[in-house]
């Protein structure tokens, strides 16, 4: 539990402005904790998906994107489904991440963050999933080389790991899409 | 029946086999899939947990593909149902905002267990039912993502969902009653926090196991591999193994469950073979 005192006027208005854009009314949270009770993943958390709420309903943006919350959560929506104030918290989590990733914040779970940027990299590049592409990629960027060999090697022996990627016609699209179309309006 | 496909890439890769399936299916009941062409990933999870602008124009560029075919498109992948179903949502809402003119919108996204239990596929497996999965316990396991979010999904019993222990009792097997079937198996941190997708897994197998269950049957082709693969290096060896709802109906279907698909499991998938020949040996003896 944070015990440290938290200023409401500190409070990043841009932040919760950008909230309020994404229709994310962490105000209406009454801290019932039904959010945090169904989360499979609390254990792992060090701020709790409850204190995550109010936190940001206080607009305490640096604290939040330098959690390892943010990067520890599935985004299994269980959270949101139930928040009878209808809050969408796993939304929340989706800004936190991006937020934290434009504004160059060290992801506190790296591992997770070098995870999405070699999938997103292999989309990029072929327009599917390629996932001995990506499986390189996580290993290079996480300095992982060992862990699941043996999944790997199975996965692979069963044919459900193409060597070869499966690329799409419309690479020019997809490029434009990751081009950041759209990004004009700081979306 | 004539609708279009959206595989998906998981199913061009770890689930190759839900797609045969899905496939085998389809010509099976006799409905026709036709591939949206050139369809790329929906970028399901990386894309919308930190760019939402790519997250939501990747499933665009797939839906406006779908829309020129102009049929329901049948989704087999819970995170890529649920991708498309808030590019859809959000498409018809502000269109403009996408820089789309206009959306029609007349091609529904249907999961597939919606379909598999819908009324009609349902008298087409009757009618060529072989009743060799009795007796086979199942936990059906459906995970996060074709229920959740419901104002995305649309589902409305999202947390005691039906579809696939109705299509599970078509085929003459037993659902089980049991407390993990739409918890979250870790999606796509398995990768990089194993242990917590150990964690996750282990727990839920083990409820299963508690209820009685034979293995699990799943819709979602990334709950069918987390949960096998995380299995493999817990203490005490692997339990449960995880079908893919079509390869369950097919094996009931066709009276077969080919030895070429068994081995495609990471977990020993020998129990469907088990309970089938058992099924088969009481049935001669009757006659």
């Amino acid at each position: 539990m944070n015990t440290d005192v938290i200023n409401p006027e500190q409070g990043n208005r841009k932040f919760l402005a950008k909230l309020e854009e994404r229709e994310v009314d962490v105000q209406a949270c009454y801290q019932c904790g039904r959010c945090s009770a169904g989360c499979p993943i609390t254990e792992f958390f060090d701020i709790t998906t409850m204190e995550a709420v109010r936190l940001a309903a206080y607009g305490m943006e640096d604290i939040l994107l330098r959690s390892k919350t943010i990067w520890l959560c599935a985004a299994c929506e269980t959270c949101a489904t139930r928040c009878p104030n209808d809050i969408d918290i796993a939304v929340l989590m989706d800004v936190l991440r991006e937020l934290a990733l434009r504004k160059g914040v060290e992801p506190a779970e790296p591992r997770v963050a070098a995870f999405h940027s070699s999938f997103l990299g292999s989309i990029e590049h072929w327009g599917r999933a390629y996932e001995i592409g990506l499986i390189a990629a996580f290993k290079i960027r996480s300095g992982d080389y060992t862990g699941d060999m043996n999944l790997g090697m199975k996965m692979f022996s069963k044919g459900k790991l193409s060597l070869m990627p499966h690329s799409v016609k419309g690479k020019q699209e997809i490029k434009k899409i990751f081009s950041g179309k759209g990004k004009e309006y700081e979306r | 029946m004539k609708l279009s496909y959206y595989p998906g890439c998981s199913l061009q890769g770890t689930a190759l086999d839900y797609d045969q399936s899905v496939r085998e299916f389809c010509s099976l009941v006799g409905v026709e899939l036709v591939e949206i062409p050139d369809w790329n990933c929906c970028g399901a999870s990386s894309a919308h947990m930190t760019r939402h602008e790519v997250g939501m124009r990747l499933p665009m560029r797939n839906l406006l593909l779908a829309a020129e075919l102009g049929l329901d498109i049948l989704v087999p992948c819970a995170a890529c149902f649920q991708r498309l179903k808030a590019a859809e949502k959000s498409l018809r809402e502000a269109p403009e905002y996408w820089d789309v003119e206009r959306y029609q919108g007349n091609c529904r996204i249907i999961h597939i267990s919606t379909f598999l239990a819908s009324q009609a596929i349902n008298e087409a497996i009757q009618q060529r039912i072989s009743n060799l999965l009795k007796g086979m316990k199942l936990g059906c396991y459906y995970g996060c993502l074709s229920l959740r979010h419901p104002k995305i999904t649309g589902v409305s019993n999202f947390e005691q969902p039906e579809s696939l222990e109705t299509i599970v009792r078509y085929v003459g097997a037993e659902p089980v009653p049991w407390s993990h079937r739409t918890e979250c198996c870790s999606g796509s941190l398995t990768m990089a926090r194993p242990d917590i997708a150990r964690r996750l897994v282990g727990d839920l197998v083990e409820a299963a196991v508690r209820a009685g269950a034979d293995a699990l049957v799943t819709d979602c082709p990334m709950c069918q591999v987390n949960v096998e693969s995380r299995q493999m290096d817990m203490a005490g060896g692997p339990r449960l193994p995880v079908y893919f709802v079509t390869e369950l109906i097919n094996a009931a279907l066709t009276g077969d469950y080919p030895a070429k698909q068994k081995r495609l499991h990471l977990v020993d998938a020998g129990v469907l073979s088990a309970v089938m020949q058992e099924n088969h040996r009481s049935r001669e003896e009757t006659v």
